[in-house]
């Protein structure tokens, strides 16, 4: 048993571990990284943690062995007080393989900590991950703590009264990793232990394999007597009011608030979607749902799956279709056509990094101008966007109460790190959302039935086929004042144009709060979607400092709050952090001439807090 | 159509006519088929409420605003997609596709494929008339090689798609043919709709602008006799007022054309139609003009389940026991409760 530990050679080691720790978890694609991240997760969230994930996986789904480009990790970031982001550099990286150190150990913090699996340190595995020396034993981490263990060897030996072939021993060191994290941070391992023995209880054997790998790592913890870095520690549990909690992703929060609008409307609900990264997880999630009479299609690509949600939407439904950039631009005509036929709709954009396939599982948010202006014609659509899984139920929730309320589609936009992240949630009471059940058209009004006639809000009335007394029809022609028959009179269209326009500006969206802060002072930090945590960490940090900074989010990214053009005029200085090369901050100085100034990353991973930290400084002068 | 569905009703023509002026070309053959199914949809006997025509983009696509029932006049090959959702959300619904040879095969050529592979109750009208036509005239996926239009000074040089054989390919479970003057369109017409399941029709359409008169070598009333096989279920397949069949060279495994004498047409090997032949079907629609007569009517009628009812069962059976409590859903998954004294599972 090869085990060593080795200090830094100076004396300036940081102690890499306070109220939050960020542990990244990385290993060969079939390691079982995101296996293990989801569990520490648990845990976590049972020690009372609050905390904030994010897996980081390859694009390949089996790439080669130890390669680089084969390395998934899973990072999470959790502490005694409050969470908002996956954490900017790791305090503890382990590394299942010497690729997964290679990628990794850069963004480690300076005297953090690096638990290896000395046993796949091989020269095969040292080749594939292109190191010309063992960084094990060359002296090249030296600004960190590392912690050389054959992990591949204790599993070996902890599971061999379970007569495994070689290849499945193996396959539990993801569980004695576990174990070991377990023990360094001081949690239960019966919930895990009953978690292994429900998901292998058709396998006693291997559950039992797994089991006790789980509890080999953790005795390794407990029985070394090892100076230097690997230390129990205790995280406090993080204040959070009395309720039920559970984890969420983005993708089940969309999947879940989707059924929740439909049933506050009162409508079946039809999804037609067509596999693609990041946004594929909520079809599978919503397939699973037809007790909620949902019914999910398979379509034959991007385009049929939303022209699909249309002709339900048409039939009566609520019609929802889901995607990401690459397919959400196949959509982009049918979306026209949704505008132009007045019927409700639903697009989920995940977002991810473009242009083309891009980077089609790392994030980005570059696809504002595509949802705001990206279609052929004047045609305005309203979009509103989720800042985290949470936010997700509730802003896809507020998709549906604008689509049925003004007869119109609505872009929703998550993107990749929200999908795929997990957050603590406080289970919603459903009672207290009012529901805003459709009303169907069902009997020639009082002055006669006009498909394109209009309410207060400037909606039409909806009328399902099969309605005696109310035949008509509808098309992506333009369409006559009230009649809808074909019109090209030059000014029937100037006037459909501005109804079209009208109707959308004058959707009622609550005004803009400010997050943190107050209106009006030095500088506001704007942000839109899933940079609401390293913002708000970051402004939390400045304020705690003294510095004048308020946060701003937006949720309603189209149409703009009402209040929001004096409330950003009331602050003298205003930045736009985002992942793209400033897309907000373009609406926003078109829509408010005011001086937004951009900060933005387009690097595939999220902003970390020092990133939004030195941009507040810069701003702040 | 769904049985449960067939909402009875007397209609006439007028019912299903629209007050909206018809904006074809005078003498366009889309007349004759409008004209053919609000004839047609009264012999049917449904509602018109109950029924919705579906159409794409192209001069055939404008056919649903002169139908008085429901209507949608879509985005360029996507009618089919539109269709299948608006099925599903109402499987009661008695669905037509309007579509076109550019619209349905080239546009929308992978939506009509998978209309048919999913066999969607529905029937599908493409009315086929080689030619790009609202576009002004360029050459469609079914012009003939040569054929010299805008796009194509010196012609095509591309060899045509074969609809019925497309349909076929794909999967069709019904495929009958029929041109825009015949007056054995509505049979075919009321044939499509007792089919359960996706019934394509090709429709031979003249356009009378770009394409004239390109379907006469069969569809011209003088000599049609010898020219327009009518395929009738049961009955042999006789042309040439009986006096010339259809038979299968045993040995090639490929149809011929035989002389019938004296009426006797067992003793010269004409094959009796039976529409739920699979492999005659191909023959048939592989049939090519000239050396054989056009193929019309029936080609093949034999149902299978429809993609609805399967998802309609599925969806019930996935359901079946379980109750839509929305917050129990909530509360899955990895769940703990926060307590004065702290968290527990």
């Amino acid at each position: 048993m090869a085990t060593a530990v080795e200090d830094r050679a100076d004396g300036e080691r940081q102690s890499p571990l306070s109220d939050a720790v960020v542990v990244r978890f990385a290993g060969d694609s079939g390691d079982g990284m995101q296996l293990t991240g989801g569990q520490f997760t648990l845990s976590s969230a049972l020690a009372g943690n609050d905390f904030a994930t994010f897996p980081d996986f390859p694009a390949e789904i089996r790439a080669p062995q130890g390669t680089l480009f084969g390395v998934s990790a899973f990072q999470i970031n959790f502490g005694s007080s409050a969470i908002d982001t996956a954490g900017d550099a790791p305090d503890v990286l382990v590394a299942m393989n010497p690729a997964a150190l290679k990628t990794n150990v850069p963004q480690l913090k300076q005297g953090g900590l690096i638990i290896a699996d000395e046993g796949e340190f091989n020269d095969r595995n040292l080749a594939k991950a292109k190191y010309e020396a063992n960084p094990l034993d060359d002296g090249s981490l030296a600004k960190w703590q590392l912690l050389k263990l054959n992990i591949s060897q204790l599993t070996m030996d902890a599971v061999k009264p379970f007569g495994l072939g070689n290849k499945e021993a193996l396959r539990c060191k993801n569980m004695w990793t576990l174990g070991l994290a377990l023990w360094m941070f001081d949690r239960d391992r019966q919930p895990l232990i009953d978690w292994l023995n429900a998901k292998f209880a058709k396998a006693p054997d291997l559950a039992a394999a797994n089991v006790a790998a789980l509890n080999a790592g953790h005795a390794y913890g407990e029985t070394a007597e090892l100076a230097g870095p690997l230390k129990q520690h205790h995280v406090d549990p993080a204040p959070a009011a009395p309720g039920l909690y559970r984890t969420l992703t983005g993708a089940e929060g969309i999947a879940l608030g989707l059924v929740a609008g439909a049933q506050l409307a009162k409508l079946p609900m039809f999804f037609g979607g067509y596999p693609i990264t990041p946004a594929s997880a909520i079809l599978h999630h919503l397939s699973r749902l037809k007790e909620y009479d949902v019914t999910t299609f398979q379509a034959e690509d991007e385009i049929a799956a939303i022209c699909s949600a249309i002709g339900a939407s048409y039939g009566g439904s609520l019609g929802v279709t889901s995607s990401s950039g690459p397919g959400i631009a196949l959509k982009g005509e049918a979306m026209g056509l949704a505008i132009m036929t007045e019927l409700p709709l639903v697009i989920v954009n995940s977002q991810r990094g473009g242009p083309s396939t891009g980077l089609p599982t790392k994030t980005e948010q570059s696809d504002l101008y595509q949802a705001v202006y990206g279609r052929n014609g004047d045609a305005p659509m309203p979009v509103v966007a989720a800042r985290s899984p949470g936010d997700a139920f509730e802003c896809a929730i507020e998709a549906v109460r604008i689509a049925v309320q003004y007869m119109t589609p609505v872009m929703l936009l998550t993107d990749g790190y929200i999908a795929n992240a997990a957050e603590p949630w406080a289970v919603p009471d459903l009672t207290t959302y009012e529901a805003f059940p459709v009303e169907f058209l069902t009997e020639v009004p009082e002055g006669g039935f006009k498909p394109y006639g209009r309410d207060e809000k400037l909606k039409r009335p909806w009328v399902k086929p099969g309605t005696p007394g109310l035949l008509h029809r509808i098309g992506g022609i333009e369409k006559e004042l009230d009649t809808g028959h074909i019109n090209y009179a030059p000014g029937n269209h100037q006037a459909m144009t501005d109804i079209r326009k009208d109707k959308i500006d004058g959707i009622k969206v609550p005004d803009q709060v400010v997050e943190l802060g107050a209106e009006g002072g030095k500088l506001a930090v704007v942000g839109w979607g899933s940079t609401f945590g390293p913002i708000h960490q970051a402004v939390r940090r400045k304020r705690a400092e003294g510095e004048d900074v308020s946060h701003v989010h937006i949720r309603h990214i189209w149409p703009l709050p009402a209040n929001l053009g004096a409330l950003l005029k009331s602050y003298d200085r205003v930045i736009v952090p985002e992942m793209n090369t400033g897309q907000l901050k373009t609406v926003l100085r078109d829509q408010y001439l005011v001086d937004a100034k951009p900060v933005n990353k387009v690097s595939g991973q999220p902003f970390t807090i020092a990133e939004i930290e030195a941009a507040i400084e810069e701003a702040l002068g | 159509m769904n049985e449960m569905t067939t909402i009875a009703r007397t209609t006439t023509l007028k019912d299903w006519e629209t007050d909206q002026e018809v904006r074809w070309c005078p003498g366009c053959g889309d007349y004759a088929i409008l004209k053919a199914v609000q004839r047609t949809m009264p012999e049917i006997g449904t509602a018109p409420e109950n029924t919705v025509f579906v159409s794409g983009i192209g001069c055939s696509s404008r056919f649903p605003y002169y139908m008085e029932t429901y209507g949608f006049h879509t985005i360029h090959g996507r009618a089919p997609a539109f269709a299948t959702g608006l099925k599903l959300a109402n499987p009661d619904l008695d669905i037509w596709i309007v579509t076109g040879d550019g619209d349905g095969l080239s546009i929308g050529g992978n939506h009509t494929m998978h209309l048919i592979r999913r066999n969607l109750d529905c029937q599908i009208m493409l009315f086929n008339n080689e030619i790009y036509g609202l576009t002004k005239g360029q050459y469609s996926p079914t012009s003939r090689v040569g054929t010299t239009s805008p796009s194509t000074p010196y012609g095509s040089v591309d060899r045509p798609a074969q609809p019925a054989a497309f349909a076929l390919g794909a999967g069709a479970r019904f495929v009958a043919r029929g041109f825009d003057v015949s007056k054995e369109l509505p049979n075919v017409l009321k044939a499509a709709h007792a089919h359960k399941g996706a019934a394509f029709i090709e429709i031979f359409q003249n356009c009378i602008v770009y394409n004239k008169d390109v379907f006469e070598d069969f569809a011209a009333p003088k000599g049609a006799e010898d020219r327009q096989l009518w395929l009738k279920q049961g009955e042999p397949m006789l042309y040439a007022k009986g006096t010339r069949g259809i038979a299968l060279d045993a040995e090639a495994l490929h149809l011929k054309t035989v002389d019938v004498v004296d009426g006797d047409w067992e003793a010269a090997g004409v094959i009796v139609h039976d529409v739920t032949n699979r492999s005659v079907a191909h023959m048939l629609v592989e049939m090519r003009f000239g050396e054989f007569p056009m193929a019309l009517g029936v080609l093949y009628d034999d149902p299978r389940p429809t993609f609805e009812a399967d998802v309609v069962r599925q969806n019930k059976a996935a359901a079946e026991g379980k109750k839509a409590d929305l917050q129990g859903l909530l509360k899955k998954g990895q769940t703990w409760t926060v307590t004065e004294s702290g968290p527990e599972l």
